[in-house]
């Protein structure tokens, strides 16, 4: 399958270290403000939407980090930023060396092909207008590379990596499924041999049997053509499974970070245990979910608009204290963490997903239902 | 509210500024002038003078500009009379006060305008919710294709058929005229009968088919699934739910539509040989007659811009989330 | 579980205890390709006070078939064939008045996604309290009272304001409280839940499961709850029926069929899934192919194009003969019931562990 491919061979995955050499990508306090105007007579500037506020991140050479978060915490607009789809309003993108953060159309010429996107809808990121061949080989066609062989046969050889039909190569997107038409966007961003791919939710619009053909063969991708991927995602287990490294994110920052293991089996913020422990597992046998913590957060995640001070996470926190208030917690190693196990927070967890002696439930209406069954 | 109305209300003040500005450079940067129009085969240089010297056309262009706006507001002085406020300027062509002339024609075009709107709206949008909800039936049907129909013609078309049927041929009707509804409603009813309704078949089979659409569109949307599943009856549904959300392209349309018209049913008027604000509009373009000129555009002009802001305070009735943000 | 065994001979029979009953429901629309067999041949039973949860993919029939119990589809297009007897009235045949009483009232549904499923025209108080003032003849004020009663129920904090606010002024999980506590109002004997967990967030979804799961304790009615994820299922259901291609291919109690899977198509499910203790090393196992079209659906056992075991059935059974689904405790599958141990214990059970 890999010898269709002319991609150099590179460096395998390292075995869930981050590489010590010089990473692929480096993210620096990456912020993306976006201004909101009204006010009278003359309308103004009066506020802005902390979308991405103070994001420090890396990824190495054909490493895969995943990137969770619920809704609004700002994971596909650090996609965003980091292809450079969005203008960052701050911080700074290192790519290989080179600062791309402000880097103009020219210059982010010979990166934009080494950096490419797989986007959540398959439906609507394809044109329906276009063949599935001349949908993979505009990228060719726009930088101007012209492959051994010629960009049809190219062409012909991402369709049968991804796991299509290079026949199908004139017929148009509606005539595949979704499942289908998410192979056709890897083959897309496959097109230029990329070294980074930014994944955002590139599973999550599939039905349940077609997310592993996707995730199988996005796995296949970047362990073969040596690949970096950001996959960015909501379901823990899937970014689990196919991230070497993990941050998560909540309303704009960064509040963990660290290797796969570590952030699954000891994690330390608060909002990590809670985000573990929501997550719907299948027991198999047949049980409760017995020996896992049970965390009920109240309400949703605050306006991006005008976060919390101090640590964002603080008002669903049940640790938090006058000092979160006032105190940013920093992106830091704790103790007892292993090495690159960051966490932003001030009175952090112990470091288990099992169940405590009593479930931390702030859900106000839960507590009352909870306590008239007693 | 308040504020919004305030910052539209300034915004239309200003676009009515550019309009006048735009109208009236435009029209004097055009090759020929209503003086030597006037002034005829065998025009001499001192008879073109006095003319100009008469229309105030031998002031600078700024100054004429500035004259005819200050007018608006102030009012102005001519060799014949004041004008009072609200001055449009007088007439080069008839010499008569363009704000008059206006006055005078407008109640033709209101009249139109008004009774076209009430049909389309009755019967139009009406037509259209009834076949929305009787989707597929029999009425459903015929409505469809009539309005289709009915919605290819043109005006100019139908008017000389209705004309000729119930005028020319068989002396049914009297000529359409206009009499005012003060001196003699029966005959100011019976008088625009046939151009008001001509005029609004065409519509009202537009208005049939987007009501339908519309209202097809709102009943698939969700909420109104939930409604039903509450155990809401089907018509309540329709007339509480789906209603409303069909109203905003309703409510779009209808504005502009009731905008232009009242700026001058160009076509309706001249098909009926009526009187109305866009035969002036023609006319004055044709004599070249600039302060008519003007004066129907900013008539049209305001209007429209009146419209818009009612409009817009119509969809913040009707949906609260344009209300609310 | 004595709905899933106790069901006689006879295709109506409700037993004491199973409040809804469906029996061999068919349901097609017509469209312009052609016929789409949405629901073909469905049976199952809810009893009172129990969660069944409907799992399957999109296009399994299983939103279809909880639109027309609530009699919600397009009577133009489609026609609906079989039983559905709820609380021993026959909806099938009821007429369109009789259905609009029982809706939201003894039936009330949760759809999927809160923003679109609540009319932006009109405040949450209003829309809570139409249901109870038609159903229960309540007064305004009455219904007013109840609404805030409910909202304080589902935990929105200051209920007497969030009453004249519109749904777009709450957040996503306030509005699918919104949403339940509007089904809640006449305390109704059946919920109908269509995925309303899945345009949720997950710390907000697990909220949203457990006041589920402890509303129906306080109440006590019966849900149907609809979800394509067997995670979540696996938290709030009793009984579990999974649907493939408008069918249902497997059946029984959550913890029988977590336990011990017996159709393929479940077990690809359960296999497919990642989970957060399972290895990460190996790659996942996925269902080949995809979804068959209901156009034209697949003859004999619609999975069969995609079933990995379908070589063990002797002969073209798989392709010919459409297996049928047992009472109770049921798999509708041609292995035999050896086959399926073997099969599970050798080559699936390795792979969740």
């Amino acid at each position: 399958m890999s010898d269709n491919l002319t991609l150099p061979a590179q460096q395998g995955p390292s075995d869930a270290t981050p590489s010590s050499t010089e990473p692929l990508l480096e993210v620096e306090g990456l912020t993306k403000h976006f201004p909101i105007y009204g006010g009278f007579p003359i309308k103004r500037k009066v506020g802005a939407v902390q979308a991405v506020d103070g994001v420090s991140l890396s990824v190495g050479v054909a490493e895969s980090v995943g990137l969770v978060g619920e809704s609004g915490c700002g994971k596909s607009t650090t996609g965003r930023l980091i292809t450079r789809l969005l203008e960052p309003t701050a911080g700074k993108i290192t790519y290989a060396g080179q600062d791309i953060t402000h880097a103009s159309r020219r210059q982010l010429a010979p990166v934009r092909s080494e950096i490419q996107m797989i986007f959540q809808d398959p439906y609507s990121s394809l044109n329906p207008r276009q063949t599935v061949g001349s949908i993979i080989k505009s990228p060719m066609e726009v930088n101007g590379i012209e492959p051994a062989g010629g960009r049809e046969k190219k062409v012909r050889e991402l369709l049968e990596l991804v796991g299509l039909n290079p026949e199908h190569y004139n017929r148009f997107p509606h005539e595949f499924s979704g499942g289908q038409r998410q192979r056709i966007g890897v083959a897309r961003a496959l097109a230029l041999e990329p070294k980074l791919i930014v994944a955002d939710e590139p599973v999550s619009a599939l039905d349940v049997s077609i997310q592993a053909q996707v995730v199988n063969l996005l796995q296949q991708v970047q362990k073969e053509l040596g690949i970096a991927f950001l996959f960015i995602a909501h379901d823990l287990a899937v970014v689990r499974h196919f991230s070497q490294r993990v941050a998560v994110m909540y309303l704009g920052k960064v509040v963990e970070v660290g290797d796969r293991d570590s952030i699954y089996n000891r994690p330390r913020h608060p909002y990590t245990h809670a985000l573990l422990s929501a997550v719907p597992e299948i027991e198999l046998d047949g049980g409760s979910p017995e020996g896992r913590e049970r965390i009920r957060l109240s309400g949703d995640v605050p306006s991006p608009i005008s976060p919390p001070s101090g640590c964002r996470f603080r008002t669903r926190c049940w640790k938090a204290q006058d000092k979160c208030a006032t105190e940013e917690p920093p992106l830091v190693q704790l103790s007892g963490n292993r090495a690159g196990h960051l966490t932003a927070c001030h009175f952090p967890e112990e470091p288990t997903t099992e169940a405590r002696d009593e479930d931390v439930v702030l859900d106000p209406a839960l507590k009352a239902l909870e306590g008239d069954a007693d | 509210m308040l504020q919004f109305i305030l910052r539209r209300t300034v915004g239309a003040v200003v676009t009515l500024f550019l309009i006048g500005a735009a109208t009236f450079f435009l029209f004097v940067a055009a090759p020929s002038d209503y003086a030597s129009l006037a002034c005829g085969k065998d025009c001499s240089p001192q008879r073109l003078a006095d003319i100009r010297e008469a229309l105030g056309l031998d002031l600078p262009l700024v100054q004429q500009f500035w004259d005819f706006m200050t007018g608006i507001v102030m009012g102005r002085d001519f060799p014949t009379g004041h004008c009072s406020a609200p001055c449009l300027g007088q007439s080069f062509y008839s010499g008569e006060m363009v704000w008059d002339t206006i006055m005078d024609r407008f109640p033709t075009t209101l009249t139109l305008t008004a009774g076209g709107a009430v049909v389309f709206l009755v019967v139009g949008v009406g037509a259209g919710m009834i076949s929305a909800y009787r989707r597929g039936s029999l009425l459903d049907k015929i409505a469809t294709g009539g309005s289709m129909v009915l919605s290819s013609f043109q005006i100019y078309f139908l008017g000389p058929i209705v004309l000729w049927i119930f005028v020319y041929s068989s002396g049914l009707m009297d000529n359409p005229k206009y009499v005012p509804i003060t001196q003699d409603p029966a005959g100011w009813f019976v008088g625009m009968l046939l151009p008001t309704l001509v005029m609004a078949t065409i519509f009202t089979a537009q208005y049939t088919r987007m009501a339908r659409s519309s209202m097809i569109e709102q009943l698939a949307e969700e909420h109104v699934r939930t409604a039903r599943a509450k155990g809401m009856s089907k018509p309540y549904v329709f007339f509480r739910y789906a209603w409303r959300g069909s109203l905003i392209p309703i409510v779009t349309v209808f504005g502009m539509d009731v905008s232009s018209m009242l700026g001058g049913a160009v076509v309706t008027e001249l098909t009926f040989s009526l009187q109305g604000i866009g035969r002036l509009a023609v006319d004055g373009a044709v004599h070249k007659d600039l302060p008519m000129t003007m004066g129907v555009m900013l008539f049209g002009a305001f209007f429209i811009l009146l419209i818009n802001i009612l409009t817009d305070i119509a969809y913040a009735y009707i949906d609260p989330r344009i209300r609310l943000s | 579980m004595t709905t899933l065994t106790k069901t006689e001979d006879s295709p109506a029979p409700t037993g004491p205890d199973s409040f809804l009953s469906v029996r061999d429901l068919k349901v097609r629309f017509s469209t312009e390709d052609g016929i789409v067999k949405a629901v073909d041949g469905l049976s199952f039973d809810v009893e009172r006070g129990k969660t069944l949860g409907i799992v399957g993919e999109s296009g399994s029939g299983k939103s279809v078939t909880n639109l027309t119990i609530l009699g919600l589809h397009n009577p133009r297009t489609s026609t609906v064939e079989g039983e559905i007897v709820l609380d021993g009235k026959e909806l099938v045949t009821a007429t369109e008045r009789e259905l609009e009483r029982l809706r939201g009232n003894k039936m009330a549904m949760i759809f999927q996604d809160p923003l679109t499923a609540l009319s932006p025209f009109y405040t949450v108080g209003r829309q809570l309290s139409e249901p109870y003032m038609k159903h229960k003849g309540a007064s305004k004020k009455e219904a007013k009272d109840r609404a805030i009663e409910m909202l304080t129920k589902v935990g929105i904090p200051q209920p007497k304001m969030r009453f004249d606010d519109y749904p777009h002024q709450f957040s996503g999980g306030m509005r699918q409280r919104a949403m339940i506590a509007m089904a809640l109002m006449c305390d109704p004997d059946l919920l109908i839940a269509d995925e309303p967990t899945t345009a949720l967030d997950v710390t907000v979804q697990a909220q949203i499961l457990d006041l589920l799961k402890d509303l129906q304790q306080e109440f006590g009615s019966a849900i149907i709850f609809i979800t394509h994820d067997l995670g979540v299922i696996s938290h709030v259901a009793d009984d579990l029926l999974v649907m493939y291609a408008g069918r249902a291919v497997e059946r029984g109690s959550v913890r029988e069929v977590m336990r011990e899977p017996k159709h393929p198509y479940t077990w690809g499910l359960l296999s497919s899934m990642p989970r957060l203790d399972s290895s990460v090393d190996e790659a996942l196992e996925p269902i080949p192919g995809s979804p068959p079209s209901l156009l034209n659906p697949p003859s004999g056992c619609p999975f069969h194009p995609r079933c990995a075991f379908r070589d063990q059935v002797p002969g073209t059974l798989c392709s010919d003969t459409r297996p049928p689904l047992g009472e109770g405790r049921a798999a509708a599958c041609h292995l035999t019931a050896e086959q399926k141990q073997t099969i599970f214990i050798d080559k699936i059970q390795p792979r969740l562990r």
